[in-house]
């Protein structure tokens, strides 16, 4: 093995794996005393009508302090986009700004329960109004719902609004088209909507094959759903043709808005002739990523969808007041209340801070700094899609294996010795031994450039020291990890060890 | 603001490199009669100073139940949050990460849900819990598209008990017909056991509340049995405050057990985001939506944590999947195993038994004056409903008008529910509001 690398990633210190909580503190440890009854007691198996609990309970028992210490520790483990360049393609990890964080926890926003009279809750009615307004416009599609939790579910969602806007004409269809360099969402929301999914090959040039395309589509599909830009980063030229031809059979054209930090008004996708689009406003509206989630995936759609879609939508009327509305053909609804308000007001939080021009910087810069990486990269990895890109793009690791035996994956875990989070890796599939990079608009160039080096020298490695790839991360709190038993023989959950 | 880094300089010599003189030579393959050329129609940005007043004048538009003396439940509740759960939840390293991909570097976030997942394996007493999903409602669904799945049928049966939310969301995507719910109605105030007998016949799943809409507890020894006999899935939503005391779904038998996760230290925030809880017994796993961390060793032989059983997702199986979920709410169940903690055992029963005690002495109270009578005489946790003899909403606005959030018009979110009103009751309130309350209601 080479040197190790001095710096682990965000330069936290550099520990080990961590006890569980369960195995933390004694039986007498607390941390929040339960409060004081100041009622009568109730005897609760008789409350219960004889369910009261039988088996025993075994949750944590800590000290706060011992709850701090063992966060804290977690965290440090973590590498987060505060900890360090965060390139993960199509998932646009951009800052996440700490207004919006104080805005959401406005007592007037967090404490606020769902089922109040609406004549206390204007202020969260108009914020959601005015941020269906403001995605209205900068999506082109006037109808605009905020319910959906994450962008799966506002796929799933336009999807229910295509099938009911068909049923109602009569013409119940059967199938939805989707390009192989869809996200897996894409063809998994098809398939809970009821429909089948039927995938063309995309051409040569990574783009939508038009033929393909049309070869595809009858009067039984219901919609095709495309990327755009689409997930090897190009933005399809096409798109005029192609969203007239899905017109031309009587189906639904739907953007999957996962990549709209590169168009924010520079074109709209209603614009372009789709029907509906989801946006995920924990990519575009710099909503934390929270380790998984919870995002928002609102759903954009034309005039002729919007009566369909999912109740409730956020109405002004006449006379100043914000109301619920059910939409009159409404699909129903997709969930509880209100849709992830918390996440709502981070977005609108940020749309109001950038504006209309910061929105379109954000999308320029974004898309010039992808670009510049590509750039500096491209001779060291394959590119296969040599031409301008979006605010990602994809490299192949293919020369890197065939020629020296490493893959993608061993790349991708040297970086983390680097002090990076890798790029997505082997998506889309169609790219062999992909490294999708997206860098966003808020990197500064000279971790741009310390990114562009490192795979560089990493390439370089693979050649001298392929050995130090295959056994990388050295530096990080756990090494590879066995996936294999990990699945082999499942454990997903803490057990006491017996004694 | 600006969150831009690069500076104008930065940005020629970006430029340059790339090749090119001017940003818009990038957009080159957007149609032209299609590019945006005069900018968006939003109000130009703002600086700290204004962003934030104008956010403060927006919730200060709004009542917030935090500060009024509510008794709001039907799915949103109004419980402590222990401090250390939102310091935990704003260090970065958590809540900026996404997906935990790249185990190494994600042991924090793995191993935190990992956590989680044990405390509500826990509380259901189920074998294995996921990562999460949406919210309770779309994890009910959940259940029944992996019951469809698994019993390979698509008839559910459906207690009518379920908060009306859940029930639309349902019949939402039962249009697609991968489900055919059919829903059992109520004899009085919980499900009539004789129409699930009825119903049960080739279903996939009979799936209840427990408590149900009416906080009531339903009889789910005797449901079990019948639904188990049928040889279908018993799934049933729960309440995880009230599990700390309650028996388990699975010692009824309970095949998946899922529900609202909001009390679980997520603020309400206006109904989102909370989480769904999501629960199953081992030999379903294989079926389960979402994502699952197990454990397991790096190659110097550590104990670690990472993402398995991802075959059953849709980013390997695709239209195969077992969901279309992705994202899912991680950051809420880390609120939740942090909150989890810092109550222990003994605090989380003594918080459900102070609901609960408090809870019955509100019912007591309000039977005493006029106005309210008893909906059921069915036993309850710490939520319950009473008719309410005048309009509701008249009643409840007058009530507000003096600083009380009285309950939840039943009647607003299913006309089949009016003139029901339904009273939740949390630790936080105190023996004082409560007879203040009922004293207000007298004098109506
Ligand atoms: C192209 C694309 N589509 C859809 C999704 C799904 O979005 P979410 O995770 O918000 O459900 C993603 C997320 O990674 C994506 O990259």
């Amino acid at each position: 093995m080479t040197e190790q690398l001095a710096h682990t990633p965000g330069g936290a210190p550099n520990r080990g794996p961590r006890e569980a909580i369960y195995e933390l503190g004694g039986a007498e440890s607390t941390c929040v005393l339960p409060p004081e009854l100041d009622v009568p007691e109730v005897v609760l198996d008789e409350a219960l009508g004889g369910v009261a609990r039988t088996r025993a309970l075994s949750l944590p028992h800590v000290t706060e302090l011992e709850i701090m210490r063992h966060y804290s520790h977690l965290a440090d483990m973590n590498f987060g986009v505060d900890s360090g360049f965060y390139p993960l393609g199509s998932c646009t990890m951009k800052y996440n700004p700490r207004v919006n964080e104080d805005a959401c926890r406005l007592e007037g926003f967090s404490g606020v329960h769902p089922l109040q009279s609406t004549e206390t809750v204007q202020g969260a009615l108009e914020l959601m109004y005015r941020l269906q307004e403001a995605l209205a416009e900068i999506s082109g599609l006037p109808g605009v719902t905020l319910q959906p939790a994450a962008g799966a579910h506002g796929e799933l969602t336009a999807l229910m609004c295509f099938r009911a806007a068909h049923t109602a004409s009569g013409d119940p269809r059967k199938k939805v088209v989707i390009p192989d360099t869809a996200h897996g969402t894409n063809p998994a929301s098809v398939t809970m909507c009821g429909y089948d999914t039927v995938t063309i090959p995309s051409g040569p040039d990574g783009l939508v094959d038009l033929a393909a395309l049309k070869a595809a589509l009858d009067t039984d599909t219901a919609a095709f759903m495309l990327t755009n830009p689409n997930t090897v980063g190009l933005f399809d030229p096409q798109i005029l043709e192609i969203t007239e031809a899905v017109h031309a059979v009587g189906a639904y054209a739907y953007c999957d808005g996962a990549n709209m930090n590169a168009i924010l008004g520079k074109t709209r996708p209603g614009d372009m002739g789709f029907d509906a689009l989801h946006i995920n406003l924990h990519k575009t509206f710099s909503t934390p990523h929270g380790g998984g989630g919870p995002g928002a995936g609102p759903v954009c759609v034309t005039p002729e969808l919007a009566e369909y879609l999912p109740s409730p939508i956020v109405a002004l009327l006449d006379d100043g007041t914000f109301v619920p509305h059910d939409p009159s053909r409404t699909i129903g609804r997709v969930r509880s209340f209100f849709g992830n308000f918390g996440v709502l007001v981070r977005a609108y939080t940020y749309v109001r801070a950038l504006g209309g021009e910061g929105l379109t910087e954000v999308a320029e810069q974004a898309v010039l700094s992808a670009n510049y990486l590509k750039e500096r990269l491209k001779t060291a990895y394959d590119l296969p899609y040599d031409r301008v890109c979006m605010h990602e793009f994809v490299l192949s690791g293919g020369r890197l294996k065939r020629e020296y035996g490493v893959r993608t994956l061993d790349v991708a875990k040297r970086l983390l010795d680097h002090g990076f989070h890798p790029p997505t890796v082997y998506f889309p599939q169609i790219v062999d031994e992909a490294l999708m990079i997206e860098p966003t608009e808020t990197e500064p160039l000279s971790a741009l450039d310390a990114f562009a080096d490192a795979l560089i020298a990493i390439a370089h490695e693979a050649a001298t020291h392929p050995d130090t790839l295959h056994s990388a991360p050295h530096t990080t709190p756990v090494r590879r990890l066995d996936e294999a038993r990990a699945a082999r023989e499942p454990i997903l959950r803490w057990t006491a060890p017996e004694k | 603001m600006r969150y831009i880094p690069i500076t104008c300089e930065q940005r020629e010599a970006m430029l340059r490199a790339v090749g090119i003189s001017e940003v818009n030579e990038l957009f080159v393959d957007i149609p032209e009669s299609v590019r945006l050329t005069g900018g968006l129609d939003i109000p130009s940005g703002m600086g700290e100073i204004e962003l934030t007043s104008h956010l403060r004048a927006l919730a200060d538009r709004n009542r917030s139940a935090s500060t009024l003396v509510s008794f709001m439940g039907a799915g949103c509740y109004d419980h402590h949050i222990p401090s250390v759960v939102d310091h935990v939840m704003r260090r970065p390293e958590f809540f900026t990460a996404y997906t935990p991909y790249q185990p190494e570097v994600s042991q924090g976030t793995l191993q935190a849900i990992f956590e989680y997942q044990t405390g509500i394996c826990e509380l259901t007493g189920m074998d294995v819990a996921n990562a999460s999903m949406y919210d309770g409602a779309t994890a009910f669904v959940e259940a029944a598209f992996m019951a469809a799945r698994v019993k390979k049928r698509t008839k559910i049966v459906v207690s009518s008990a379920i908060h009306p939310h859940w029930r639309r969301t349902l019949e939402t995507y039962a249009d697609a017909g991968v489900i055919e719910p059919v829903f059992v109605d109520c004899d009085g105030d919980v499900t009539s056991l004789q129409g699930i007998r009825e119903a049960v016949v080739g279903a996939a799943a009979v799936m209840v509340a427990s408590p149900n809409i009416f906080g009531c507890i339903e009889n789910l020894a005797e449901i079990g049995e019948i639904v188990h006999e049928a040889g279908a899935l018993f799934v049933v939503a729960s309440n995880p405050v009230l599990l700390a005391v309650m028996e388990p779904p699975a010692s009824f038998g309970a095949d998946i057990v899922v529900g609202e996760g909001q009390s679980l230290g997520s603020a309400m925030s206006f109904g989102g985001p909370g989480l769904g809880f999501f629960a199953c017994a081992t030999r379903l796993v294989r079926s389960m939506p979402g994502r699952l961390v197990g454990r397991t060793v790096d190659i110097d032989g550590n104990e670690a944590y990472v993402l398995t059983l991802s075959t059953r997702e849709q980013h390997i199986r695709r239209e195969k999947a077992t969901s279309n979920i992705c994202s899912n709410h991680a950051l809420n169940a880390l609120a939740a195993g942090v909150y989890l903690a810092a109550v222990g055992t003994e605090g989380l029963s003594a918080i459900a038994r102070a609901c609960i005690a408090k809870a019955h002495y509100l019912r007591t109270r309000l039977l005493e004056v006029d106005g309210f009578s008893a909906y059921g005489d069915t036993a309850f946790g710490y939520e319950f409903a009473m008719r309410f003899n005048g309009d509701v909403a008249t009643m409840q606005r007058t009530l507000l008008s003096r600083g009380f959030l009285a309950g939840v018009n039943l009647g607003s979110l299913d006309a089949a529910f009016d003139g029901v009103v339904l009273f939740a009751v949390t630790e936080k309130r105190t023996r004082f509001e409560i007879d203040s309350f009922v004293e207000e209601v007298a004098s109506l």
